[in-house]
């Protein structure tokens, strides 16, 4: 581990300091923020000499290691210039943004998006994991969405920062599934390995569809055409944020990408004619719309384009030399627009306006600004003795020794200097519009020199743009070695910075664009004329054209499927069901398995045939309640049955005693709800519903058949053969239930007392009114209950509890226990409650069931936690035998208390439910004609 | 024995969807009932069908399944717990909405129809 790691993260811890410095003085405040991004370019600045030499520093965390996935950075040439570029010009926009931004700004926050953009850019260069570098990059994105939209308040600061999210996030989903698809490729992810893979890539039969993936990422990110235009509206920025992301950041971050991934991707005619060929129509798209904007950070917007587009041109022209230039042109750029931004923003904070039409003859005003400007400006141009000169001189250079378009190859140097011609033209006319060109037309603020601290991060550019074009090799000769290095794994070409290089064609080419741009600039009232019978289109009304539309025919799709419709999404939800099984039980080759059946019966079929009646009639009679609830009581009597005639007595008697319990609630329940079902269903709806249902129950028959047929692997034995050592009981299913899986129970009984406890709140502001009469329009009969009834069922108690009781005492070693005793004790107490009606019982029964859940829940965790008391695991079972007179032999076990709570929990759960529903009947209830 | 079994299943289990499609909450209901007896029986079986071979020790030479009956117990109680909640939340949703629709859009019925079905406020 080395010093590595804390590179990007200096930052993000600088983030933080922003929103607590806020609360002293702005100067306090930049200086506190400005802290660690130095300390952060001073450790990076610490490795450059080595990097020099051709070191690589890298440094990893592992995280999933089996997945390729680790936090892992490196730090190489290309690394070095961008981190560079990056703190370095992050450094000076933080000095300039405490002079630009007003007293009403959030200072802290702005710095805080500003500190955590810097972190995401510097990991999108620092990172040595593909998946890694995706995150940062999408990082970036977020981080400029919170940058540009700073100022909120206005609308085209939120439109160009959701349009600029939407452009960037898409490339960047089209990014991951081009890295994916690379590391998936290469074997692995990480960044070292994936460069020095790149015949392994090309030769692959996913190469394009990875490099169209990868670069869609690059140039959305870097504005290339024909996704330039987000750029100029992201304008609406504050000055120092364009300056920043804009010039040296953001979008480079497209570019850095395609130098990244050049060893491994480049040198094929797919990225020459893809990359080239848009970086070609970007340039000179850049360059043209540049010309006629009136808003001066439009121009420079829409010249940072352009120059975006050189650079990837060079990137695409497939020769060593050509990327030597890029890189080059990406420091020179960096440093130019950067000045020529916060140049245009004093213009703004000064002046009140960034409007070309009004703003004349700022000389006058700003001397010294203006010089800068100038300076900046003719570098933007390619003057002699500037550094935007050489590289460009470069670029010219390369443009001459292209051969890829074959016999049409000497379109790229026609089309470069036609670049040229346009970028001198738009310079000069920054500079001329602005500073001379008579007197300043309708100023909201008489113009005057900015603060001292304002110029100097832009005196120190444009010293920079001197001594790198007088100077070069002497300045970035080093550092553009290394980044070429890097480019290129280890192979740079010999180049020379030099100046002055002869009277060459390269030469001839800048002085045809330096007077060709001055020509054009002086006839420009015919170009804009010319272009004024355009009709103007606004990218903003189109973007949100296309997002509105897109979004409205997603809202359709929406309401179709998703029309709130419960029947709709449950028909959606079984029919997908039916599928996805279907298509596995396809791959079944028999339905019947080897495994003997058991021969049938007359009882059995009897038994079945009125299943199958019963099941049918509630089918049938579904829309008449009541009857469809007696025909459910058949069914529910005979699936009981079944379960006592295969060896299921436990299952049997809680069936028996469960269907009791449901029917009562449902009758009680349909007092209260209409008694018919009014015919709603078309024709249509029913037979769709008929053959969807047969479908699931031909397929779950099918599995239930194949499944019985064939022979049984269980886990079982283990339960048979421990029952009654380890869990001291010979009633398997219990013991599983107290024991071997008691925990299971435990949270079942939680389940069921928290379904009561809901129910409770349910009922308790129900707002229902008692119906006066029954379907028919009959008055429901107000008689006492039956005395019959009730002198017979009061008598049946003791008797129902004795064998609640008894049931519950056997559980553990005859088919019984806490579930069965305490539905028995529920029946028993509701049988009451049906005899003599809620408020006789209330006086006489004083429960509270609510109590008894909390109980029962809290009875079965002690037990469980009980055994932690003896240094056994939660639940474990103690049990023993004892004698006593009369008795007998007996056994005591430390389950009978768990299923105590089970019983209470049951008791508790059911009575709540019952009770309280049924307490809706009782007199004390209006009626719907009293209340009328 | 095991077709006719596998038979009962499925039918229950048709039945069932057949109410749960339908858009009355009561029928829903019911059909949830029915297709939780399917779905136990289901469960169930997948211990395979013994006769006399309740899984007691020392009561039968061989053993049904235990795993099985002791989830489907439990099953049988949270189902009741399920349906029990399902049918208070249909009160609930009529006495809230008016209706005793699922999609609970329905317009509510009209005064002269109110006072028959009991009803709401």
């Amino acid at each position: 581990m080395n010093a590595l790691i804390w590179l990007p993260f200096l930052p993000l811890l600088g983030s933080l300091v922003p929103l607590f410095a806020a609360r002293f003085s702005r100067t306090t405040c930049a200086f506190m923020t400005a802290i660690l991004p130095a300390i952060t370019l001073l450790l990076v600045l610490s490795h450059a000499g080595e990097i020099f030499n051709g070191s690589l520093f890298q440094a990893s965390i592992p995280w999933i290691p089996s997945m390729g996935l680790e936090l892992a950075f490196r730090l190489d040439g290309l690394a070095l210039l961008f981190s560079i570029l990056i703190l370095g010009i992050g450094l000076l926009v933080i000095l300039y943004a405490r002079y630009y931004l007003s007293a009403t700004d959030s200072i802290g926050k702005f710095y805080a998006y500003l500190i955590l953009f810097m972190f995401a850019m510097l990991g999108v260069v620092l990172s040595d994991n593909l998946i890694q570098i995706w995150f940062f990059w999408e990082l970036t994105s977020i981080s400029s969405f919170l940058l540009i939209s700073f100022w909120g308040h206005k609308t085209e600061a939120r439109k160009g920062a959701r349009m600029a999210l939407t452009v960037t996030g898409a490339g960047g989903l089209a990014l991951l599934a081009g890295l994916l698809i690379l590391g998936d490729t290469v074997g692995s992810y990480s960044l070292q390995i994936v460069l020095y893979s790149g015949d392994l890539i090309k030769s692959s039969a996913s190469y394009p569809v990875i490099v169209v993936l990868i670069l869609l990422g690059a140039f959305t990110k870097s504005a290339q055409f024909p996704f330039h235009f987000w750029l100029p509206n992201a304008m609406a920025a504050p000055t120092p944020v364009s300056a920043y992301l804009h010039s040296a950041t953001m979008v480079k971050a497209g570019i850095f990408l395609m130098a990244r991934f050049y060893p491994a991707l480049a040198n094929t005619d797919l990225w020459f004619l893809i990359v080239s060929l848009t970086g070609l129509a970007t340039f000179l798209v850049g360059a043209y719309i540049a010309l006629f904007q009136h808003d001066l950070k439009g121009l420079l917007a829409n010249s940072t384009i352009s120059h975006l587009g050189l650079i990837t041109l060079l990137l695409g022209m497939g020769t060593d030399l050509a990327a030597v230039a890029a890189i080059f042109h990406i420091i020179n750029h960096a440093i130019f627009k950067a000045s020529l931004f916060m140049a245009a923003g004093i213009i703004d904070h000064e002046s009140g306006s960034r409007d070309m039409r009004q703003l004349n003859g700022l000389w006058k005003y700003m001397p010294y600004t203006a010089t800068l400007a100038m300076v900046a400006s003719a570098s933007m141009a390619g003057v002699p003795l500037l550094n935007g000169f050489l590289s460009k001189e470069m670029f010219f250079t390369e443009t001459l020794h292209q051969a890829s378009l074959g016999s049409l190859s000497w379109f790229i140097p026609v089309l470069a200097t036609l670049g040229g011609v346009l970028a001198v033209a738009y310079s000069t006319r920054f500079i001329h519009d602005v500073f001379f060109n008579g007197e300043p037309i309708n100023l909201p603020k008489t113009p005057h020199e900015p603060p001292r601290y304002m110029r100097v991060p832009v005196e120190i550019l444009v010293a920079l743009c001197l001594i790198v074009g007088i100077f070069p090799s002497m300045v970035v000769g080093d550092l553009l070695f290394a980044a070429a290095s890097a480019t290129l794994n280890g192979l740079v070409p010999v180049y020379s910075l030099a100046i002055w290089h002869g009277f060459t064609f390269p030469l001839l080419m800048s002085v045809i664009a330096l007077i060709g741009g001055l020509l054009v600039y002086k006839n420009r009232s015919h170009l804009f004329k010319f272009q004024s019978q355009f009709p103007a289109s606004d990218p903003k009304l189109v973007f949100e054209g296309i997002v509105q539309s897109i979004t409205a025919k997603a809202n359709r799709f929406i309401s179709l499927t998703e029309n709130g419709s419960l029947q709709r999404y449950i028909f959606f939800t079984l029919v997908l069901a039916v599928i996805m099984t279907a298509s596995s039980l396809m791959k079944l080759n028999t339905t019947a398995g080897q495994r003997a059946e058991i021969p049938l019966d007359a009882l059995s079929i009897t038994c079945a045939v009125l299943l199958c009646l019963a099941a049918l009639a509630t089918v049938v009679c579904h829309r008449s309640r009541m009857m469809a609830l007696i025909t459910l009581s058949v069914v529910g009597l005979i699936v009981s049955l079944a379960f006592a005639k295969f060896s299921a007595p436990d299952l049997a008697l809680t069936q028996l005693s469960v269907e009791v319990v449901t029917i009562i609630l449902l009758i009680l329940a349909l007092f209260f709800l209409p008694q018919k079902t009014p015919k709603e269903s078309s024709p249509r709806r029913v037979v769709r519903d008929l053959g969807l249902a047969s479908f699931a129950g031909g397929i779950v028959g099918t599995i239930c058949y194949a499944l019985m047929t064939r022979p049984l692997d269980t886990i079982s034995t283990f339960f048979t053969a421990n029952s009654k050592t380890g869990g001291g009981g010979t009633n398997i299913v219990n013991v599983i239930l107290v024991d071997f899986r008691g925990f299971d129970t435990l949270g079942e009984i939680t389940v069921l007392g928290i379904a009561a406890l809901g129910i409770y709140k349910l009922i308790a502001r129900m707002r229902l009114y008692m119906p006066s009469t029954d379907d028919h329009g009959r008055p429901w009969s107000k008689d006492k209950h039956p005395i019959l009834l009730s002198v017979i069922s009061q008598s049946l108690l003791p008797l129902a509890l004795l064998v609640s009781a008894y049931i519950f005492l056997r559980g553990h070693n005859m088919p019984g226990g806490g579930f069965i005793a305490g539905l028995i004790t529920s029946v028993a107490i509701i049988q009451q409650y049906v005899a003599h009606g809620v408020e006789w019982i209330k006086t006489r029964i004083k429960l509270d069931y609510q109590v008894m859940i909390g109980m029962g829940i809290g009875i079965s965790t002690l037990s469980g936690l009980g055994s932690w008391a003896f240094g056994q695991p939660f639940l474990k079972t103690w049990f023993d035998y004892f004698y006593l007179p009369v008795i007998g032999k007996f056994e005591l076990a430390s389950a009978m208390i768990f299923d105590l709570g089970v019983f209470l929990t049951v008791v508790g759960a059911t009575m709540l439910i019952l009770a309280n529903l049924g307490q809706l009947t009782t007199s004390e209830r209006l009626t719907q004609q009293e209340q009328e | 024995m095991e077709g006719m079994y596998a038979f009962c299943v499925g039918l229950l289990t048709a039945c069932g969807i057949f109410l749960i499609l339908r858009g009355r909450s009561f029928s829903v209901v019911v059909g949830l009932t029915l297709l939780s007896y399917a779905v136990n029986l289901f469960l169930f079986a997948s211990g395979r069908l013994k006769l006399n071979a309740a899984a007691v020790l020392g009561e039968s030479e061989q053993y049904s399944d235990p795993l099985p009956q002791a989830l489907v117990l439990t099953a049988i109680v949270i189902g009741f717990a399920m349906t029990a909640f399902a049918v208070i939340l249909a009160m609930r949703a009529r006495a809230d909405l008016g209706s005793d629709h699922v999609d609970g859009a329905l317009a509510p019925p009209s005064r002269d129809a109110a006072p028959k079905n009991g009803g709401s406020r």
